[in-house]
């Protein structure tokens, strides 16, 4: 049994072990006195990967569009060196047969090597998702120099507040959907560590979901900083909310302008935001903000899990590459009730959402504006993106205040 | 190991203190018999098919209860899960079977003739009468474990067993995932649908996987014996008809459970039973008989009595609202049903309650007529 050991942790199933215990194990139930199983041996009952093959004809997710039963053959009993195998992976695209008008991602990540050991099923649902972007042949740049920024001051009478959003993973431990407690416990500490040796304007506190006070908590949900055990079957249904709320938590500057969510649907979301127009400072402060902790972090011997193929790696596969959402509140009153407003977001590269977030409806004619892009182009030039696609609404706005006609922009070109 | 565990190899590599979960917020079976030393010696056990301790308390670290409700917190995902995690299991199972020790043994006895009585519940008070179980299928993982191969294999093989069945048993299967909107709709109306669990004590297991795949109902022609396959059991077997007249229903039931259990060992296997536990289900509060018998009656002076619940403890019975278990009464109609399942057989589980309901029929007469029900106070069963 140990010479299989090793074999028995990157196969889920192992036929050799059943035909060592004999095939009418498969019909009489288990025949095995439980003291000679060792740990890590597996008697399960096994079926062909035909009988395991999911039902995905009423689905409609990226996962669902490329799982053929070729690939799920090939792929399903393997597993990563933590153990993880493609059933988990998977199981929140089966679970959530998605919408006839959203396309859902329908899989997620368990650890770094997810996106190798399963790459055959990940590369097509990356290139899909990602317009085009073929992890096996391209690489993705990243620039965090936020010097580069050019025009990243708008005009306040339009926008409302700007923000900045990204996520990191720390290299070696796994992602929240298949994270133990002790590990879950471990990213916690990490990044409570390095945050603690933030100064200046970067310097703040941590607030973790389990100890926090109620006065805490108050004033957290009265900033808007507050996040909540996830509801949503498509986050849940991929064991992310497990051991809630053990090991997550919210950290903000004193400034409150730079904020950590910790373990929520990754190890950390970071996020900078201010009231007003001035993108530049907040993609300053993202930027210097990212490299310190990251400096920190290398300080203890950790990293963030990065490559040249993917960029950073998070859980969704939606997110890889910068993670990066940047966005703007803006008030676009007649050009939200132009019909060419769709066109004029769709050639700028940008999203519209309302001011709760995704899924959420704009109130009033305030909308929050970010690009829709994540992975191929580098930080610097999707917010450069967001800052010229924005200050172009804003021209079509004031444009349509004096009564004179706004133009369809050309398509993005990279 | 459904989601999120990864190989349990993989914990080992911390020590066991950093690993254990945060109970201070928890009010269920599992958080107050679980503790260190406990989590220390069985986290490196698992069973055969690869469950582990996490996979059974998983439920119970993710809903801490409620301080009046107490769950059990903690589920099963094979028949050896009894026996690899013994040591958390037997006293949460004497906790919440009333002092059930680990060496006692469990009657099963589901011979129709030993009930005495039953056939004649007053139908001006008695609306209906039902009698539920589970059965597991040996050999096949539970639903909070089992694969997909494995639940469609309890689906084909339950089917096969059900589509055998004859007489005033024969019926017919309606698979969750193909049945028309006629059938559905029918299904709703016969209140016979089940539907994807919402309750997170149940999610949280991970036995609703991969709906509505491998579910399915089966009922017979006359609507009076239904098999619900692969909800948090593999099987839930429920005879039911209008009236007072739980014998006929108690017949049926057990020629029905029965008849099923003969035709799945002609196929080489059986259900899952031992005579330490009797029939071995998903959650630890069915074992034994896994039997729930209950009738829908009318009791609206009774149930507004002071002595009510006295009378019910007394008579080892409980009452639910007409729409099942965590349901409010509606106009005095009660759900009154048996709260043991394991340590008494399934004839005196339903003589109880024959026995009971009866009392409590006649109790509600006297009340009507304004007469004292002192002298009917029963006995502690």
């Amino acid at each position: 049994m140990a010479n299989n050991f090793g074999r028995i942790l990157s196969s889920k199933r192992n036929v050799g072990i059943l035909s060592l215990i004999g095939a009418g194990s498969l019909t009489a139930g288990f025949l095995l006195n439980r003291e000679h199983v060792t740990a890590g041996a597996q008697a399960r009952r096994v079926y062909p990967a035909s009988a395991e093959y999911p039902d995905l004809r009423k689905h409609n997710n990226c996962m669902a569009s490329h799982l053929t039963p070729a690939i799920y053959a090939k792929l399903v009993d393997k597993a990563t060196p933590n153990g993880y195998s493609l059933d988990q992976a998977i199981q929140t695209g089966v679970d959530n047969p998605g919408h006839p008008f959203i396309k859902t991602v329908g899989m997620v990540a368990g650890d770094e090597e997810s996106y190798e050991v399963f790459a055959d099923l990940l590369d097509p649902v990356i290139k899909e998702r990602h317009n085009g972007y073929d992890p096996q042949i391209m690489t993705h740049p990243t620039d965090l120099d936020s010097s580069k920024l050019t025009s990243g001051n708008f005009d306040e009478r339009y926008v409302l507040s700007s923000r900045v959003r990204t996520g990191r993973s720390i290299r070696g431990l796994s992602l929240p959907p298949a994270c133990t407690r002790a590990e879950r416990r471990e990213v916690e500490r990490v990044v409570v560590d390095a945050l603690a040796g933030l100064k200046g304007d970067l310097a703040g506190t941590y607030y973790s979901l389990t100890h926090m006070t109620d006065q805490e908590q108050q004033q957290l949900i009265d900033d808007h900083f507050l996040f909540d055990k996830p509801v949503s079957p498509l986050l849940t249904c991929s064991g992310m909310a497990r051991d809630w709320p053990d090991a997550r938590g919210i950290w903000h500057n004193n400034t409150k302008t730079f904020l950590i969510w910790i373990n929520e649907e990754d190890h950390t979301r970071v996020i900078s935001m201010e009231k007003g127009g001035n993108m530049k400072r907040v993609f300053d402060r993202f930027c210097t903000g990212l490299k310190e902790v990251e400096r920190l972090i290398q300080e203890k011997g950790w990293e963030f899990m990065w490559n040249e193929r993917l960029g950073y790696i998070l859980t969704c596969p939606s997110n890889l590459g910068t993670g990066l959402r940047a966005g703007v509140h803006v008030n676009l009153p007649k050009l939200s009730k132009d019909p060419r407003f769709t066109k004029i977001l769709d050639n700028l590269r940008l999203q519209k959402r309302g001011t709760g977030g995704v899924d959420t409806a704009a109130v009033g004619s305030t909308f929050d504006i970010s690009n829709l892009d994540r992975l191929g182009q580098s930080e610097v030039q999707l917010v450069q993106t967001v800052v010229d696609g924005v200050n172009y609404l804003i021209d079509c706005e004031k444009k349509l205040e004096k009564g004179q006609d706004i133009k369809i922009p050309p398509p993005f070109k990279k | 190991m459904p989601f999120g565990n990864t190989h349990n190899v993989l914990k080992l590599k911390y020590a066991s203190s950093e690993e254990y979960p945060d109970l201070s917020q928890h009010n269920n079976h599992m958080a107050k018999i679980l503790t260190p030393a406990i989590y220390e010696r069985l986290r490196s056990k698992e069973t055969p098919s690869g469950f582990t301790l996490d996979d059974v308390i998983q439920t119970g670290i993710d809903n801490p209860g409620h301080p009046f409700i107490m769950t059990v917190g903690c589920v099963a995902g094979d028949e050896e899960t009894y026996e690899v995690f013994k040591e958390l299991l037997d006293p949460i199972i004497e906790d919440r079977h009333g002092g059930y020790k680990p060496t006692d043994k469990h009657k099963t006895d589901l011979n129709p003739d030993n009930l005495k009585g039953g056939d004649d519940l007053d139908p001006n008070y008695v609306i209906s009468s039902r009698v539920r179980t589970g059965r597991s299928i040996r050999g096949f993982c539970l639903p909070p474990h089992c694969s997909r191969g494995e639940r469609r294999g309890v689906e084909k093989m339950s089917v096969e067993a059900l589509d055998s069945l004859s007489g005033d048993l024969k019926g017919k299967y309606y698979a969750l995932k193909n049945m028309t909107d006629a059938e559905q709709q029918q299904l709703i109306d016969d209140h016979f649908l089940f539907d994807k669990p919402v309750s997170p004590l149940l999610l949280a297991s991970g036995m609703a996987r991969d709906w509505p795949d491998g579910r399915g109902i089966w009922h017979n022609d006359t609507k009076t014996f239904l098999v619900w396959v692969n909800e948090e059991d593999h099987l839930r077997v429920i005879s039911m008809q209008k009236g007072g007249n739980m014998k006929e229903v108690f017949n049926r039931f057990c020629t029905g459970l029965t008849k099923i259990e003969t035709l799945f060992k002609d196929k080489g296997t059986s259900f899952m039973w031992n005579e330490h536990l009797g029939y071995v289900l998903t959650c630890p509060s069915n074992l034994g008989t896994g039997l729930r018998a209950g009738v829908h009656v009318k009791i609206p002076n009774m149930s507004k009595h002071d002595k009510f619940e006295e009378v019910l403890k007394r008579l080892r019975l409980q009452k639910r609202g007409t729409g099942g278990v965590d349901t409010a009464a509606v106009g005095g109609t009660f759900d009154i049903s048996n709260a043991d399942r394991l340590g008494f057989s399934e004839v005196e589980l339903v003589q109880m309650v024959v026995d009971g309901v009866k009392l409590l029929v006649e109790m509600e007469k006297k009340l009507e007529k304004g007469q004292s029900i002192d002298d009917l106070m029963p006995a502690q069963k």
